[in-house]
């Protein structure tokens, strides 16, 4: 019955069944989806999975550094007697290799001074990131004020690297130190919060403490705290 | 004088114009010129003359011209930027030589990379005029909604390829400014920390940071924006543009007053 004429004088005459239509190639009785409509899901379905075999490995390829730790460097700075309680002394360390002076950073240390600050012991030493907790300039230790002075936006820290003026949200980050062979080495970067204790390494411009440890999450790819 | 523009680019008769047939004599033209060939194999003649001689509104001036003059200004960069890598190292430790190298040493060098720096900020001035045309005409109303859409994506991918080009001289200024905006970055709640993470390649600034900030600045935004501009011409042409706000419409409650009357 593909005679569309036919059909018409069919509607026409009021007759109770309906117009029979031509089936289409492949049609079986009981079928719920035709054979074009299968063909059709299964072309977009090879073709997502064509896309996602491409796409997926790429994606994951370049977003791979998030879950990634580099090995802790520790690397020395000095003999054991080179540093005082009462002021920093300068050295420079290399947090990455093979970037030239990209991958180094300057590093103030100082013996721990338990008679000025508490908490601190004789025959611990003190390294003071100089990456402000603004947004990440290099600060200056200034001897004459006894601070931390950034050139950026003002951001001024005390001794203990703790915020006394200016923008920055919280103290100096700090490098864990160990002493081998009468060598003051100088280890993987960590945070600290407004008194002090030590948390995962955050990047400038994060709160520490409180609420802010789970609003700024800690990375994998840094290392835990001391 | 001859006319130059071969046939098949030539401005179509108006409609109404003759019985719409072919006359025999053209049936019988064979096409002879190279445009004409190609035109017989693609067909293309209708869209390149309707998008030659399409219609613009009365009183379009020269500030319909910013749009055209960002995509001049994108071009430049395209063209400039390709030159320059070819002298431009990526690598954190040659990056600052190839570029006093090209700078000093190459032929045309600076005026190459001076282009490119310039054209820069020029293409960044000419996209917010381009805009701010848009915005005081009203070119944004109804059914234009979604070019604009188009639009603030296009400036907001420029400002990354601002951002991204930054870091590529690697100079002092370049490098801290870098550091501060990927820092900036990670003061998103979060998201933040682990963004930043993606931009570096790690928690530090790593050994891949520069190639990645080159990859995308040459490639993936590029890439992007020349999709966008596209879609952005394609409606342009498909809508066509606006008349500005003070060209009034043909006064049409008159004519029909008269017709009253």
């Amino acid at each position: 019955m593909a005679d569309p004429a036919n059909n018409k004088n069919g509607g026409a005459a009021g007759g109770n069944e309906a117009p029979e239509r031509p089936k289409p190639a492949g049609y079986f009785e009981g079928e719920t989806m035709t054979r074009r409509a299968a063909f059709a899901v299964a072309g977009q379905a090879f073709g997502g999975v064509a896309a996602a075999g491409v796409l997926l490995p790429v994606v994951g390829f370049a977003v791979a550094p998030i879950f990634d730790r580099p090995e802790e460097r520790w690397e020395a700075v000095g003999p054991v007697d080179a540093f005082s309680d009462d002021t920093y002394r300068q050295a420079v360390i290399t947090l990455r290799d093979g970037i030239g002076e990209a991958g180094k950073t300057t590093v103030y240390i100082r013996r721990g001074n338990p008679s000025r600050f508490e908490g601190e012991s004789a025959d611990e030493f003190i390294a003071i990131s100089t990456r402000c907790a603004h947004l990440g300039c290099p600060v200056r230790f200034v001897e004459a004020a006894g601070s931390f002075i950034c050139p950026c936006h003002g951001g001024v820290y005390d001794f203990e690297g703790k915020v006394l003026g200016g923008p920055p949200v919280r103290p100096l980050d700090r490098f864990q130190t160990r002493v081998r062979d009468g060598q003051v080495e100088v280890g993987p970067r960590y945070s600290v919060t407004n008194s002090l204790k030590p948390v995962r390494s955050r990047d400038p411009g994060e709160f520490t403490g409180g609420i802010w440890e789970y609003l700024y999450p800690p990375r994998p790819s840094t290392p835990p705290a001391p | 004088m001859p006319n130059l523009v071969p046939k098949a680019l030539r401005k179509p008769g108006k409609p109404g114009e003759g019985n719409g047939a072919l006359s025999p004599e053209k049936l019988k033209e064979a096409p002879v010129d190279l445009v004409g060939w190609v035109d017989e194999r693609t067909g293309a003649s209708p869209f390149l003359t309707g998008l030659l001689f399409r219609k613009v509104p009365k009183g379009t001036n020269w500030y319909y011209t910013l749009g055209s003059a960002t995509l001049f200004a994108f071009l430049v960069q395209a063209i400039t930027g390709v030159f320059l890598a070819m002298f431009y190292v990526p690598s954190p430790v040659e990056a600052y030589g190839s570029i006093t190298h090209i700078t000093n040493d190459v032929f045309l060098g600076e005026f190459v990379r001076g282009m490119h720096k310039w054209g820069a900020t020029t293409m960044i001035i000419l996209i917010f005029l381009h805009m701010a045309r848009t915005f005081f005409f009203g070119a944004y109303k109804y059914p234009r909604e979604l070019n604009w859409v188009i639009g603030v994506v296009l400036i907001i991918l420029t400002l990354v390829m601002g951002l991204t080009g930054y870091l590529l001289p690697f100079d002092q200024r370049s490098y801290w400014a870098t550091i501060v905006a990927m820092n900036i970055t990670a003061t998103g709640p979060i998201l933040g920390p682990y963004l930043a993470d993606f931009l570096r390649a790690g928690a530090e600034f790593e050994a891949t940071t520069l190639s990645r900030f080159y990859a995308l600045h040459m490639m993936l935004v590029p890439g992007l924006i020349i999709a966008l501009i596209g879609a952005h011409l394609y409606l342009v042409v498909k809508l066509g543009t606006t008349a500005p706000p003070w060209v009034r419409a043909e006064s049409k409650p008159k004519s029909l007053r008269e017709e009253k009357v």
